[in-house]
């Protein structure tokens, strides 16, 4: 094996068009690594047409070869029964890759294998990558990897996908298996006697349709329909020529089979099936001594799941998560001069100085790129060192296998209300560990949840999480009023979004989304050592969607909301000498500044902020408050940069760089009761938009998206107002 | 007996996986059939999903799941 230098022979033109790859394999198995270390940076996320599973594809580039290679989800088996097993089949059947590396985890051969053997029998051509190869000889098995590539009828490369290891082997494998003209000779699986007899029937039925069997292997189909598989039995339907025959054949095989095994015919495939896994094993591996770091998994579990110490570690992570972060990303100057949060923000400082000779000659551009432009996009840049160490923290978690241990703890919790184990990584995605993330990946990371029930309540509630964009929020306000207890009321929040997911969650489960439970059956990976390239690529990725997003979206939306706080503009000169006339005693500064904010209370965004003042005042919203909120609707991360302009447009000298936090603080309107009940509102209100749009894709109706928006909007005014009502009496007395 | 009456680190042998459509195909999938030797690891700190040892790697299962697993303990 040698380290891949995949990338370094650009200068080579390609001989021939890209050779089209898809990589497949259980989830586990290192095959995002692979993928990773295939593509490199050239790679581009999309979703699978039609669906929400995530696509991802990139190039590699080997010996003058080019190959275009798609990451197939990672799946255990091709059945019908999950989304991402069909879209995995379904591309295999139409996309006709010319080449599929499967990816089996060498450490869990016999399990890896099951899906090896079913894209056998797709007759798909395959490179086999023997991943995790070092593990696998940690625990002291040694496998023939040439007798193994004899068995499958494909080439076996060993690999360490997470250290780059034997990738360039892989690509040269799969240009040998792409180059190979003839039809390849791939191992028949034989399904025991009584089986076979009946798949060969039902085979030569098939294949009595010319045009169906071109389009489908026929020996392919007939296991299928053995099977009882639905979407197979559906292609036979719409596509044969003559469906009746073939369905009566594939009954009367599922009968035979039946009768003769006294079992269902289902479990009797999937039983050859790991039949002929095991036989490789048998064939191919031996135990060269004791297993050992099995039992390094096994003992970390039996701290890391314990009774006592599994919660309380469970806790104490997500704790010195927020610590750690707001050390690292807001406070530790020592190691760049001043925080990574101070730099980005002396940047945009900068930037606003820059344009500040404008004022005086165009003092509309001054006041788009002053107020609109720098101050919306710096206030959302601001946030991305904190944002990335968060999401450098998930990925550690992600990539150790902890985040699985969650899911396992807490099972029976989430289970009382109406979600699952598995709810946890949407949860998760969504913000659960206390900020980094979205609701987006999240809404979508229900793909996971079989049970449309579980998914329909685990993707109502995700939005209630602390995304990367509330994060801002509640950074800003606890800044102005909790300064000396940042990690607590962090931590407050944080325990404040699950209680409220999950009291949602129980209603909704028992109003309005009601049905049984869902089966909970879910692998707990081994302990890996997370690698640096690893949780980098992760954390890049997934910090610059968020600034994809913070330039484009919310950039948009900054601007729509500043043209509404900018226009109408009063005549401001009237406005100027009325006030004079009005309080003679007046400065000039205090004149200047009731003149912006009479500016700001005309504009549409002020107009339609005061409208809502009578409602709002009940939580304690002034109408500022308001215009942020209405933006943040479009997206959270608005919010903080709508209230910057709000404030920034009255305040007297716009050179004077005051924070909002700052701000806020001197602001004898404002206080702690006030902070914390806005804190609420933006935790619970309306998902924003993309959020609403993607709810509406994944549950196919506008009802559930609708839902979202009417329960969490009502249900965040009903707390901020009662935080705030009871909070006043509190503070007063 | 079903897999939930198994004592942690108490080692039993499939006999016969109840249950139908996508319960038992998933519980297929993952290497849970007959003939096949468990193990329990462990119990979830509150009592439910159980961990368990199949094919040499690590599976949680709720017990609703672990009931339609039927197991004899003396076979292994």
């Amino acid at each position: 094996m040698t380290r891949t230098e995949t990338h370094t022979d650009v200068s080579q033109e390609p001989t021939a068009a890209a050779i089209r790859v898809a990589i497949g394999g259980n989830p586990n198995s290192g095959k995002t690594s692979i993928f990773n270390h295939l593509t490199g940076t050239i790679q581009s996320v999309g979703n699978w047409p039609g669906v929400t599973v995530s696509r991802k594809e990139g190039k590699a580039r080997l010996d003058g070869r080019e190959f275009a290679v798609t990451d197939l989800p990672g799946t255990y088996s091709l059945t019908a029964y999950s989304l991402e097993e069909l879209v995995a089949r379904n591309f295999l059947l139409e996309g006709k890759p010319e080449v599929v590396i499967d990816v089996v985890d060498a450490a869990n051969l016999e399990r890896n294998l099951y899906l090896t053997v079913q894209l056998l029998e797709m007759e798909a051509p395959l490179v086999v990558a023997l991943n995790m190869i070092d593990l696998a000889e940690k625990r002291q098995l040694k496998i023939d990897a040439e007798k193994m590539a004899t068995l499958l009828g494909a080439p076996v490369v060993p690999t360490t996908g997470n250290r780059g290891l034997g990738m360039a082997e892989v690509l040269r494998a799969c240009a040998k298996v792409a180059d190979r003209r003839d039809s390849a000779a791939f191992p028949r699986i034989h399904y025991g006697h009584e089986v076979e007899a009946e798949v060969r029937a039902l085979t030569e039925v098939i294949a009595a349709d010319p045009d169906f069997s071109t389009r489908y292997l026929p020996r392919w189909v007939a296991v299928k329909l053995i099977e009882k598989d639905e979407e197979v039995l559906k292609a036979v339907r719409s596509a044969s020529a003559d469906p009746d025959t073939i369905t009566s054949a594939a009954e009367r095989a599922i009968r035979g089979i039946e009768r003769h095994f006294d079992e269902a015919a289902e479990i009797i495939i999937a039983e050859r099936r790991y039949g002929f896994a095991a036989g490789v094993v048998r064939e191919c591996v031996t135990r060269t001594g004791e297993a050992s770091m099995q039992d390094l998994t096994d003992q970390i579990d039996s701290v890391v799941c314990n009774r006592v110490v599994g919660p309380v570690l469970l806790a104490a992570v997500v704790y010195a998560l927020f610590v750690a972060v707001f050390k690292v990303a807001d406070e530790w100057g020592w190691l760049f001069g001043r925080s990574p949060t101070a730099w980005v923000e002396a940047f945009f400082e900068w930037c606003q100085a820059v344009v500040a000779p404008l004022e005086a000659s165009v003092p509309l551009l001054y006041s788009l790129l002053h107020d609109g432009v720098i101050a919306g996009v710096g206030g959302v840049m601001s946030f991305v060192p904190l944002i990335f160490v968060m999401f450098m923290f998930v990925a550690v978690l992600e990539d150790t296998g902890y985040i699985a241990r969650v899911a396992f703890i807490l099972d029976r919790v989430l289970k009382q209300f109406g979600l699952q184990g598995k709810s946890i990584l949407a949860m998760i995605v969504s913000g659960g560990l206390g900020g980094g993330g979205c609701a987006v990946p999240g809404v979508l990371a229900t793909r996971t949840l079989r049970e449309e029930k579980d998914r329909l309540v685990t993707m109502l509630v995700a939005p209630v999480m602390n995304c990367g964009a509330k994060i801002p929020v509640y950074l800003m306000l606890i800044a102005a009023f909790f300064a000396h207890h940042q990690a607590g009321m962090m931590f407050l929040m944080w325990a404040l979004s699950w209680v409220v997911a999950l009291a949602a969650a129980w209603c909704l489960r028992r109003f309005v989304v009601k049905g049984e439970q869902t089966p909970f059956v879910m692998e707990l990976p081994a302990y890996h050592m997370p690698t640096v390239k690893g949780v980098l690529l992760h954390t890049g990725e997934r910090t610059w969607m968020y600034v994809k997003k913070a330039g484009t979206i919310i950039l948009a939306v900054n601007l729509v909301l500043w043209a509404a706080m900018y226009f109408p503009r009063v005549d401001a000169e009237a406005a100027r000498s009325k006030l004079r006339e009005a309080e003679p005693g007046l400065t000039e500064a205090a004149v200047d500044n009731k003149v912006a904010e009479a500016q700001l209370a005309g504009s549409l965004a002020g107009r339609l902020g005061n409208a809502l003042t009578p409602l709002s005042q009940l939580a304690g919203f002034d109408w500022r408050t308001n215009i942020a909120l209405i933006g943040g609707f479009a997206a959270k991360e608005v919010v903080v940069g709508t209230m910057g302009t709000a404030y920034a447009m009255g305040e007297i000298d716009p050179d004077e760089s005051q924070t909002l936090s700052q701000h806020l603080a001197s602001d004898p309107t404002w206080g702690p009761v006030r902070g914390l009940a806005m804190m609420v509102f933006v935790m619970v209100y309306a998902p924003c938009f993309v959020t609403v749009a993607v709810i509406r894709r994944e549950s196919g109706s506008w009802r559930w998206p609708l839902l979202a928006i009417a329960y969490t909007t009502a249900l965040g005014f009903v707390l901020a107002v009662l935080v705030y009502q009871v909070g006043s009496l509190l503070v007063g007395a | 007996m079903t897999l939930v009456d198994l004592a942690e680190g108490q080692e039993a042998k499939i006999v016969k996986i109840g249950g139908g459509g996508a319960i038992r195909q998933r519980l297929l999938d993952m290497g849970i059939m007959r003939g096949t030797p468990i193990r329990v690891e462990r119990r979830a700190p509150l009592g439910d999903p159980i961990e368990v040892t199949v094919k040499g790697y690590y599976l949680a299962i709720r017990q609703e799941e672990a009931r339609h697993i039927q197991v004899d303990a003396d076979a292994p």
